[in-house]
């Protein structure tokens, strides 16, 4: 049992999730995640490490609730438990000192990017921080980012707060702009970090996007998180979950995250939200 | 002058479940002797003076003695000449392969039917079960594990144990001891990891088990499915295992929340990798990510593990449709079609690109699951994969084989026959070719050297590896093979690395 620390709402579907966890804690690096079962019944779900403290044996997750399980987890509270917290897993993202660096988040990524940001600024990188919503209401952790970064810029999508438009757009806009980038990070849904992708592959600056397919076991023994980079199967489990964004098969990764549409519904409405 | 024993040449049968019912049920199949049926079955045993039995036993049981036991309706004896040599007899009884192991060397076989060695280790097994308290302080009765008093049938197993490993330990008498303080850490809690665990335990180490899954068992778990190994049972033996004092920490992948050096570095004088041959093999034909298909891996562990045949009770779904095709001719292909089956699917396929003679499942498994109504498509190859507009898959193009000449695996190669391609329409599919190595621990691990096909080289004997304090077994160190011979690696390694902290203390 892995007992709960803190669990509070950011902003409406995301939330932070403190939990104990003091053999995990120990090896994290940035870019890994972790695998969670609620319950006995509970299915395993990977969810992306945010932050830690080695200290006190604390992992950090913010999730987004949009299924029955990050409902049910969204429902938890200080003090409860989690029965099955594995990790840290997946490769570290590759922290090198690379120059100008664009970390894009969006949605949970906005919280899951930090570990990546913050490496990077130890590195000696120029870091700038895109952070995007819908609405600023939905924004977060503006100020932490800002700790690590030497700019964060905000976008949202109905233009209530900094930029007028998402992410991928400012992205494109500094490249159009002439602004030499040397890497870009992006954690978020598929499609935000997909089009991450898109706008700096005619840039030639290479994209690490992490991945987030469906997993069971999350440790390379099924092959349900198989992703096609560079025209090769790979499992997002072992093999990532940051894969080169000019690589993936978007498509592929898209059908596959619906595999369970159906099911996904049925449990939800099972839990009437 | 004596009369002479007419030997019945037939064995008793095995009550089963009828085909028609338990193609709807994921209980078990087989449904085990009655007392009278098991004493019947031994009482065909004659007791060799050379035991073929034994030597065809990969943990070497004393099969004719413990045979004689339930003939002379001493169970509590049969039970306790069985788990001297084997911690998993339950499990073994079965799904050991015994018609190409002790049943094959029965001098029996050479007449008629060979004993049914394995349903009489089943037999007895679960007599313990039933009866706890009658025989050796098991789990049921004792389950609080290493708080269990001491009693005299747990130390004449204990003796038992000392004297199998009487050839390493010369001296040994006040080993025990010695043993008390050394730390042995286990890496799976498969059935290598079980049994060295075990093995190290009643030598009186004292021994982790660190598993990566939120149950121990390994591939008795997520692998094989209920109606051939009731999880009861699994359950049964890992108590067991516990009751002698062994702790088995759940949710810990090795080389992630802690790699083998750092076990080294933590106290642990001893590491056996048993992770099993975790990552599952493809076709590598077109189209082969399309959603609905699966690994074998993947399709049994949501059955068995995460219990999908039971969402939405459970959270974790399975898809499965109406008709399903499985790819492989093993065991695991046989045991993905029997739970397509179950779980619903109208037509279910076994796609074997071989004949029925090459293929590796035990003919039982083969049989029930013919029997059941899995239909084999033999000698047939898949070419690739088609989908539907949203990704799912909705065929398969296959053509057909023949066989060549034997090829280095023994076996006759299977050559494509030229224009002979034709579609099948399903709804599932499930790649069920077996497993190669999982890379974590390789990769994580200095100075640990890995054969061609990337399994960690392993000396046969002993299970040392290139690595000091570092032995290996099972899937691991052999690539896919059976849980008896899982079983074998993880007791010669205990011996070993007895042999081995002796020596250094």
């Amino acid at each position: 049992m892995y007992r709960i620390v803190t669990q509070e709402k950011l902003v409406p579907n995301i939330y932070i999730l403190k939990i104990e966890a003091p053999e995990v804690v120990r090896k994290i690096q940035p870019g890994q995640f972790a695998m969670v079962r609620i319950d006995e019944r509970g299915e395993r779900i990977p969810l992306t490490i945010a932050d830690w403290d080695r200290k006190e044996g604390i992992v950090t997750i913010i999730f987004l609730e949009v299924g029955a399980t990050t409902h049910k987890l969204a429902q938890l509270k200080a003090g409860d438990s989690v029965v099955n917290f594995v990790g840290p897993l997946g490769l570290p993202a590759e922290i090198e000192k690379f120059g100008r660096v664009v970390c894009a988040g969006g949605c949970y990524g906005i919280g899951a990017i930090l570990p990546e940001i913050r490496a990077l600024k130890e590195k000696g990188n120029e870091v700038i921080s895109i952070i995007e919503a819908r609405h600023k209401s939905l924004l977060y952790w503006q100020d932490r980012l800002g700790q690590f970064s030497d700019q964060v810029i905000v976008t949202t999508g109905d233009g209530s707060s900094g930029y007028k438009g998402w992410a991928p757009d400012q992205l494109k806009e500094m490249l159009e702009g002439g602004k030499k980038i040397d890497r870009v990070f992006a954690h978020g849904c598929t499609f935000m970090t997909m089009l991450c992708s898109e706008v700096t592959k005619p840039f030639g600056v290479k994209t690490m996007v992490s991945l987030n397919p469906i997993m069971v076991d999350g440790t390379g023994m099924c092959g349900c998180c198989r992703v096609s980079v560079g025209g090769q199967t790979k499992l997002a489990c072992v093999d990532g979950p940051e894969f080169d964004g000019h690589e993936v098969d978007w498509d592929l990764l898209v059908n596959r995250q619906r595999a369970y549409l159906d099911e996904e519904q049925e449990s939800s409405s099972r839990l009437s939200f | 002058m004596t009369e002479k024993k007419k030997i019945n040449l037939n064995r008793v049968p095995i009550p089963k479940q009828e085909p028609l019912i338990r193609r709807g049920n994921f209980n078990e199949v087989a449904l085990g002797y009655a007392e009278e049926q098991a004493i019947e079955e031994a009482s065909r045993c004659i007791q060799c003076k050379k035991a073929g039995c034994k030597e065809g036993c990969p943990v070497n049981v004393d099969i004719p003695e413990f045979i004689k036991a339930i003939g002379d309706h001493d169970m509590p004896e049969a039970v306790r000449i069985l788990k001297s040599k084997n911690s998993l007899p339950g499990i073994c009884g079965r799904v050991c392969p015994q018609e190409i192991q002790c049943e094959m060397t029965c001098n029996l076989a050479k007449r008629g039917a060979p004993i049914a060695i394995g349903r009489l280790e089943r037999y007895v097994a679960d007599w313990e079960r039933a009866h706890p308290c009658h025989s050796e302080p098991f789990a049921s009765c004792h389950s609080e594990g290493a708080k269990r008093p001491k009693n005299l049938a747990q130390d004449r197993l204990r003796e038992e144990s000392h004297a199998a490993q009487g050839k390493l330990r010369e001296e040994s008498r006040g080993a025990q001891d010695i043993s008390k303080d050394k730390k042995v850490a286990v890496v799976g809690s498969g059935p290598a990891g079980l049994t060295c665990a075990a093995d190290l335990a009643k030598l009186g180490y004292q021994v982790t088990i660190l598993e990566a899954l939120h149950v121990a068992g390994g591939v008795l778990m997520y692998g094989i499915p209920e109606f051939r190994l009731p999880k009861h049972i699994v359950q049964g033996e890992i108590d067991y295992v516990k009751s002698l004092g062994v702790e088995i920490k759940l949710d810990h992948v090795i080389g992630k929340i802690a790699t083998v050096d750092e076990i080294l570095e933590d106290g642990y004088n001893a590491v056996f990798l048993a992770p099993g041959a975790g990552a599952p093999m493809f076709l590598n034909i077109p189209d082969e990510n399309l959603s609905n298909i699966y690994s074998a891996n993947e399709f049994l562990t949501r059955t068995n593990l995460m219990k999908a045949y039971l969402f939405p009770e459970y959270d974790t779904p399975i898809k499965v449709g109406r008709k399903v095709a499985v790819f492989g001719g093993g065991n695991v292909a046989m045991d993905s079609s029997r739970c397509a089956l179950r779980l619903g699917a109208e037509e279910v396929y076994i796609i074997y690109r071989r004949s029925r003679v090459e293929m590796p499942a035990r003919r039982e498994e083969s049989e029930n699951a013919e029997e059941e109504g899995i239909i084999f498509k033999l000698l047939t190859n898949p070419k690739r994969f088609i989908g539907d507009e949203q990704g799912r898959v909705k065929a398969v193009e296959c053509y057909e084989m023949e066989l060549g000449e034997p090829d280095e695996s023994g076996r006759r190669r299977p050559i494509p026959k030229p224009g002979t391609e034709f579609i099948i329409e399903i709804d599932t599919a499930i790649v069920a070719l077996g497993t190669r190595p999982n890379p974590i621990i390789p990769s994580t691990t200095k100075g640990l050297e890995l054969t061609r096909w990337g399994t960690i080289k392993t000396d046969e004997a002993t299970g040392r590896t290139s690595k000091e304090k570092v032995w290996c077994g099972g899937d691991m160190a052999t690539g896919a093979a059976t849980v008896i011979s899982a079983m074998g690696a993880g007791k010669r390694a205990a011996a070993d690395i007895d042999a081995y902290l002796q020596r250094k203390s």
